[in-house]
């Protein structure tokens, strides 16, 4: 398929993926507030930090205050990965390979950015801030099922499907990165409860909540960044993702699963392959946020190398001017 | 109440559906007693219906130079217009005809220039042409046929007769919204339509295709085609889009083709693969910077040789654009004329040329009654109707006719039919046109159909999206 095209659903399924993600944040910390002991207030700034954008929020907002952190996550247009702009961008690409992809992909893609930007005119989303991100988990939810059953599963899907699959995994080690950036006085002085009250809550903004259940019957930290660092069965775990990002890659080449063919498959390939062999206490013992950090630059190197192995064919004569999409 | 017609005036003007009487004309009963047995508001909220699909599937045009909204629903009509068999069978006649005699044209014009050395038509009208290119003196296209795809506009004057305003042989737009529309009338007017027997316009993306796959090279069994378009903010992306998904080939942009050893390709993400036939949506101007426009972004380097050598083929060819110049078209009868030795069976609008000393002393005495177009123009653009201008506008022309005559052609201004509108809660006759879309393959094809634009402000007679106006669905009867 054209390489222009590959790139377009790539980005396509990937901004649709990020869209629903930064709901699932900013659900997780609408879920935090409300468990938090009133005297540590509301949190914001932790969901600027987990995001990557702090020093576009600080210079242009300032303090990050509740209205305004909803507002640039959400829809303003000036913020790539606002919710909005996310929708834009996902329907932007999809306009670009209509011909490509179902029109009932088409038209779910172009539906769930018109909900996105009605909402912003008319600000109902924050009078009742769960109905909105619901519907916008359950937008792109729609889009993933249409494209199950609409799609063939040959090059296209499977670019789809690296897209979606990679910005899954970044995002749930985002969301297990919350933890981190929130301020919390001794455990001791809080009590577990609440901690827990917190995993669990965590657990929720990424779906898990259930399926951790029937894993493990008590929250614990390290079960919790167990099941969504390393779990082989359920969806949104970054292991998972990486396995199936690393299926559809080896489909799209046709290399062997125990080589590499070019630098995408090795650099996915030896990612997969340490998380294949690693332990949740050597991962904490190590540090969480700095294993999650190095697994975040980890994966952004293989989008790169995505885009240089099927993206920039290099022409024997010509300029190859290409467009790069912001990340 | 119902909404109905009792009330509906023609006001002196031909209606495609209701005769002056009042009464609905045959073709058009079902319809219309199908429109007032429905109930109270039903049909507003059919075109409520219709315009919120329109809106949800992406059908629409991007509107230059505005932020937000870019994007613009191509507004729809929901009360279809109705071409009784006889009138089609004029019509398709008509077209056959001058698209055999367009291409003939073109093919003489671009060699050995017969039409022109016999006087048939004046040699400095085609030589000073801008249309007229001569990178494209010579060129021996594929099967001869240099027209594969036209657009043809056609109105009805007052007493009913139907003449062609323009030809279209560039890159005539609007197919997608045929095509559309009746989708979408299909689903809102399911009886009336079965009932009234309406040809089908379905097949035209295979016919397409089929036109495009005949223009491949020798020796190849299954050609690689590709629709190439400017982008995805050229006002007519959803239509290429839709084209290229509907026969199943790649949509490509310019910087997705390279010329390399001699032939067309295209990248992909398993290297470079071959291409034998494109169905270009890009202008002359812009499809190759070595040899036309070098500062165009949108071309392909290198493109035009490759289509001399005959190893890939272009649709429509370059250089076709001199035969829709509006002052090439005032000799469309002696053109007729010429190659088939037949009389032109579709009449023009009589048209008045400037470059002609007679002619332009009558338009200049004139300008208040006549509509004046620049030659070389489209989109309702570069355009004066006399009736509705200001003297200051009249004297504008004037200058500019007696700067460039060459330039400009003019037409009186002619009662175009009309046909019922929805407007608010009732209905109101609007002026409108018909543009058929012609296919020349292995045969000429007429599709039964065609887009049907409205003038949707009251007593306007443009109808051009760009300047307000909108569409509806062409029924043409079997």
């Amino acid at each position: 398929m054209l390489s222009r095209v590959a790139n377009s659903i790539y980005w396509m399924s990937r901004y649709l993926e990020r869209a629903e993600n930064v709901a699932r944040f900013i659900g997780v910390n609408l879920n935090l507030s409300l468990d938090m002991p009133a005297e540590f207030g509301e949190q914001w700034e932790p969901l600027v930090n987990i995001t990557g954008d702090r020093e576009q929020y600080a210079k242009r907002y300032g303090e990050p205050i509740r209205e305004n952190v909803l507002h640039f996550l959400t829809f303003d247009r000036e913020n790539p990965n606002s919710i909005l702009s996310c929708a834009r961008n996902a329907r932007e690409n999809a306009r670009s390979v209509r011909e490509i992809i179902s029109s009932e992909m088409w038209e779910q893609a172009n539906h769930f950015y018109l909900m996105v930007k009605d909402a912003a005119a008319n600000k109902a989303a924050f009078n009742n801030p769960h109905d909105f991100y619901t519907a916008v988990k359950m937008e792109s939810h729609l889009f993933d099922g249409i494209t199950e059953a609409t799609m063939s599963h040959g090059e296209a899907w499977h670019f789809l499907q690296v897209g979606e699959l990679l910005e899954r995994a970044d995002k749930t080690s985002r969301i297990l990165d919350v933890k981190y950036f929130i301020l919390l006085p001794d455990e001791q002085v809080l009590g577990a409860a609440v901690d827990n009250i917190q995993w669990s809550a965590l657990l929720k903004s990424a779906s898990a909540l259930e399926m951790y259940r029937k894993h493990s019957k008590q929250i614990s930290p390290a079960k919790v960044a167990d099941f969504l660092l390393l779990n082989r069965e359920f969806p949104r775990s970054v292991q998972s993702c990486l396995g199936r990002a690393a299926y559809s890659l080896y489909a799209i080449t046709g290399s062997r699963r125990d080589g590499f063919s070019n630098s995408t498959e090795k650099r996915l390939g030896k990612l997969l392959s340490e998380l294949n062999y690693a332990q949740i206490d050597e991962i904490i013992a190590g540090g969480l946020h700095e294993f999650l950090d190095g697994l975040q630059t980890r994966l952004n190197q293989v989008d790169d190398a995505i885009y240089d192995s099927f993206f920039t064919l290099r022409p024997l004569t010509g300029n190859n001017t290409h467009l790069t999409q912001e990340q | 109440m119902a909404l109905n017609f009792k009330s509906y005036d023609t006001e002196n003007f031909y209606d495609e559906l209701i005769e002056s009487s009042g009464a609905p004309r045959p073709g058009a009963r079902i319809l219309v007693e199908r429109i007032e047995s429905l109930h109270d508001g039903e049909i507003i909220a059919r075109q409520k219906a219709a315009e919120a699909a329109m809106y949800n599937m992406g059908i629409t045009f991007t509107v230059y130079g505005s932020d937000e909204g870019t994007e613009k629903i191509f507004p729809f009509d929901i009360v279809p217009r109705i071409v009784e068999a006889s009138d089609w069978e004029y019509i398709e006649r008509g077209l056959k005809q001058r698209i055999h005699a367009l291409n003939l044209f073109l093919d003489d014009i671009y060699h050995d220039q017969k039409i022109l050395k016999d006087k048939a038509i004046p040699e400095e009208l085609i030589l000073s042409a801008a249309s007229f290119r001569p990178q494209c003196v010579g060129l021996d296209v594929p099967q001869g046929i240099w027209c594969h795809i036209t657009g043809t506009d056609l109105i009805r004057d007052r007493d009913g007769q139907h003449y062609v305003l323009e030809d279209n042989l560039r890159c005539p737009s609007g197919v997608s919204y045929v095509l559309e529309n009746r989708q979408i009338l299909k689903r809102t007017l399911p009886v009336a339509f079965e009932a009234s027997r309406v040809r089908a316009v379905d097949d035209y993306p295979a016919r397409l295709l089929e036109t495009l796959q005949y223009l491949a090279p020798d020796n190849l069994s299954s050609p690689t085609v590709v629709v190439l378009t400017p982008g995805m903010y050229n006002s007519a992306y959803f239509e290429h889009s839709f084209l290229a998904q509907q026969m199943g080939v790649e949509l490509v942009e310019g910087s997705d083709l390279v010329v390399m050893d001699g032939f067309v390709n295209m990248r992909t993400t398993r290297g470079f693969q071959r291409v034998d036939v494109i169905y270009r949506r890009i202008d002359d101007d812009f499809i190759d910077p070595n040899a036309f426009r070098a500062d165009s972004v949108l071309g392909v380097p290198g493109l035009m040789d490759v289509y001399r050598n005959g190893r890939v083929a272009l649709a429509n060819a370059p250089g076709t654009g001199i035969a829709d110049d509006k002052a090439v078209y005032a000799y469309l009868p002696q053109i007729v004329k010429y190659y088939l030795d037949e009389e032109m069976i579709l009449p023009n609008v009589p048209t008045y040329i400037c470059a002609n000393k007679k002619d332009r002393e009558y338009v200049l005495a004139n300008l208040d009654k006549l509509v004046v177009k620049a030659t070389n123009e489209s989109g309702g653009y570069g355009m004066l109707v006399g009736p509705h201008s200001t003297k200051e506008q009249q004297s504008e022309f004037a200058a500019l006719i007696r700067k460039n005559p060459r330039n400009y052609i003019a037409q009186p201004t002619l009662a175009l039919s009309r046909a019922p509108v929805l407007v608010g809660d009732h209905f109101e006759g609007r002026h409108i046109d018909l543009r058929p879309y012609i296919l020349y393959g292995k045969d000429i094809y007429v599709m039964p159909g065609g887009l049907t634009r409205v003038a949707l402000k009251k007593g306007s007679l443009v109808v051009n999206s760009s300047q307000g106006g909108g569409s509806k669905d062409t029924w043409v009867l079997s």
